[in-house]
């Protein structure tokens, strides 16, 4: 399993397999072209495609980004206008504020109850399918179906004001969850981590699986118990899946769009705005797609930096 | 004997050693925890599904009622047969059937190309597939949108599963590839010696062997394209073209207090994909181990 191997190069060729040519011209054996005209015939529908509708718009958009774009025509060149605006515009800071918050208060509820799940699911034999199902069906729930029944729960009429109001007066009166920023922010994080619960303690399963038994045994003989094995054997090794998932939950949360366009709809006067409710707003309110446009750049370079800065900040290798 | 009555002398009796005791105690803590966990996890499907099954007039009822008083089915027969309903559940299946089908053949070309074929450049578009799937999608859906008007292709199907799949496609011959490369090529090899050519190499030796795989990248592009929201929002403007997550939405919308109605439209939406989840899910394990799709 290579997980971490998303973020590195194609790795060494198999022997009698050399993995691409070696620099310098290319000077093809009869063989050797014909080898490359099939990989031709194999690679080009999906090349085609792919540059079409993934690689040319990403160019695009970066091009959409200098430009007053109108759609039927008549751009109009504007340079750096957008980005400076929005470097000036107070949503976007708040857009920035709650992407952060939204990502702060989601990714590491999902990792620490994610994990504490792999580790019960791991020490037990019967039942492990059924309950790794059970906790894994919100990940493969739709965002649109899930973020409707948070909505349903946390009403001001809804469940979960019933429970901490009026059965256990937990707290003074309801409390109107999804029209205020900070508890709204909260419902939508708390949603987060429960839809990601799963995927993070699928990913641990399988990790966990991964370790050699014979480094759990020598400990065991050593004299560790379950709980010592578990912190300080098991959780080092799992140092690179850790990593993994910061990064790639860090990311999604950065994406978040669905639960916020549904729940909140970037409201109340665009306090609960992300970066990609805000652009949508932009783009299909307003049809700035200019504008829209930076500030998707503008988040591509967020998310990139941080995810650089994070696998800066875990990295440390780790042999077993 | 007066010790004969306290717990670890009968437990003794019953030929039980301490640290065998303490092992099933923690296992029935353990399963206790994970249950009490599961059932969180559960309680919001199962509260709307109970929803789903009352009247309208009972949603927000006084107090709250998880098993209801007087179940009816009512709000799933208004949802299946009003509002376009079994048009957009339709529109969905052809959607993501499409999206599944072309995304197996495309992605298991070109993954058998990055693991078996030499040919220059190959090192440069597999990184560039890699940057691809850095890069939030979103960033792309301007010019998307700009693309499908140029082609006539707004409002259509089509529309939605041309992007689903050329959104698929890094990630899964990424994964393809990583796939093939772990099959052994002998068989491969002494079938080209044989004088086969690369193309019944291909699909008479190497598919055959990933069918494990292909059956991953088929329920995720599957389920990718049956739950996708924001695209298909962009892009589809007509009653007539919606798919299940727009209409459900919409249907939220429309009827902002029929909670009732909404959950049963959103249960007959999830119910298949649950279903196939089960069903299938060593594949699903199988697939996110490798480092697959995220949530």
């Amino acid at each position: 399993m290579s997980v971490d191997g998303v973020a590195t190069h194609a790795h060494p060729s198999a022997p009698g397999f050399p993995a691409g040519r070696r620099p310098g011209p290319w000077h093809p054996s009869r063989q050797e072209r014909q080898e490359a005209l099939a990989a031709l015939a194999f690679l080009l529908p999906g090349l085609i495609w792919f540059l079409l509708w993934t690689a040319y718009p990403l160019l695009k958009s970066f091009w959409m980004s200098f430009f007053h774009w109108q759609i039927l025509g008549g751009s109009t060149f504007a340079g750096l206008a957008h980005y400076a605006r929005a470097f000036a515009d107070p949503v976007i800071r708040t857009a920035l504020e709650n992407t952060l918050l939204y990502a702060v208060l989601s990714v590491p509820g999902q990792i620490l109850f994610g994990f504490l799940v792999a580790a019960l699911l791991d020490s037990i034999t019967k039942g492990k399918v059924f309950f790794r199902v059970l906790y894994y069906i919100p990940v493969i729930s739709s965002w649109v179906v899930v973020s409707l029944i948070f909505m349903y729960l946390f009403h001001s009429e809804g469940l979960m004001n019933y429970v901490l109001v009026d059965l256990t007066h937990f707290l003074p009166r309801h409390v109107p969850w999804l029209s205020q920023r900070g508890t709204a922010l909260l419902v939508i994080a708390l949603l987060g981590t429960w839809k990601g619960i799963g995927w993070s303690m699928l990913l641990f399963l399988a990790a966990l699986q991964g370790i050699p038994s014979e480094v759990v045994e020598a400990a065991s003989t050593d004299g560790a118990g379950g709980w010592q094995i578990a912190t300080r054997v098991k959780l080092p090794l799992l140092r690179p899946m850790l990593m993994f998932q910061v990064v790639m939950l860090t990311i999604g949360a950065f994406q978040a769009f669905i639960q916020f366009y549904i729940m909140t709809g970037g409201g109340p006067m665009n306090q609960t705005q992300v970066f990609l409710t805000y652009m949508y707003k932009q783009a299909f309110d307003f049809y700035d797609f200019g504008y829209a446009s930076a500030i998707s750049f503008l988040l591509a370079a967020v998310i990139l930096a941080i995810s650089v800065v994070q696998m800066r900040f875990f990295r440390q290798d780790y042999e077993y | 004997m007066a010790t004969a009555a306290s717990p670890m002398a009968q437990v003794r009796k019953q030929g039980l050693s301490r640290a065998a005791l303490a092992r099933r105690v923690g296992s029935l803590a353990i399963y206790a925890l994970l249950s009490v966990g599961a059932l969180g996890m559960m309680m919001p499907f199962l509260y709307s599904f109970s929803t789903s099954l009352k009247r309208n007039v009972f949603a927000f009822e006084f107090p709250p009622q998880l098993i209801p008083l007087h179940p009816t089915l009512q709000n799933y027969v208004e949802a299946w047969t009003s509002n376009n309903f079994q048009l957009y559940f339709w529109n969905s299946l052809i959607v993501a059937t499409l999206t599944m089908l072309l995304s197996l053949v495309v992605a298991s070309t070109q993954a058998y190309a990055f693991a078996r074929l030499r040919f220059p450049g190959k090192n440069a578009v597999f990184m560039l597939y890699l940057i691809t799937m850095m890069i939030p999608s979103t960033v792309m859906i301007l010019p998307q949108f700009v693309l499908a008007r140029t082609f006539g292709l707004l409002n259509s199907l089509p529309a939605l599963v041309v992007v689903y799949v050329a959104g698929g496609i890094p990630f899964q011959t990424f994964m393809l590839r990583g796939f093939f490369e772990s099959l052994p090529r002998e068989l491969e090899e002494s079938a080209y010696i044989d004088g086969a050519n690369r193309f019944v190499i291909f699909s008479r030796i190497a598919l055959p062997l990933a069918k494990p795989a292909l059956g991953t990248l088929a329920i995720f592009s599957f389920l990718g394209a049956w739950d996708e929201f924001t695209w298909a929002l962009t892009v589809i403007n007509d009653v007539g073209k919606r798919t299940l997550p727009i209409a459900i939405r919409l249907f939220q919308g429309q009827h902002a207090t029929q909670w009732g109605l909404v959950f049963a439209a959103s249960m007959i939406a999830i119910v298949p994909v649950m279903v196939v989840f089960v069903a299938f899910q060593k594949y699903f394990v199988r697939g996110i181990a490798a480092g697959a799709v995220k949530g």
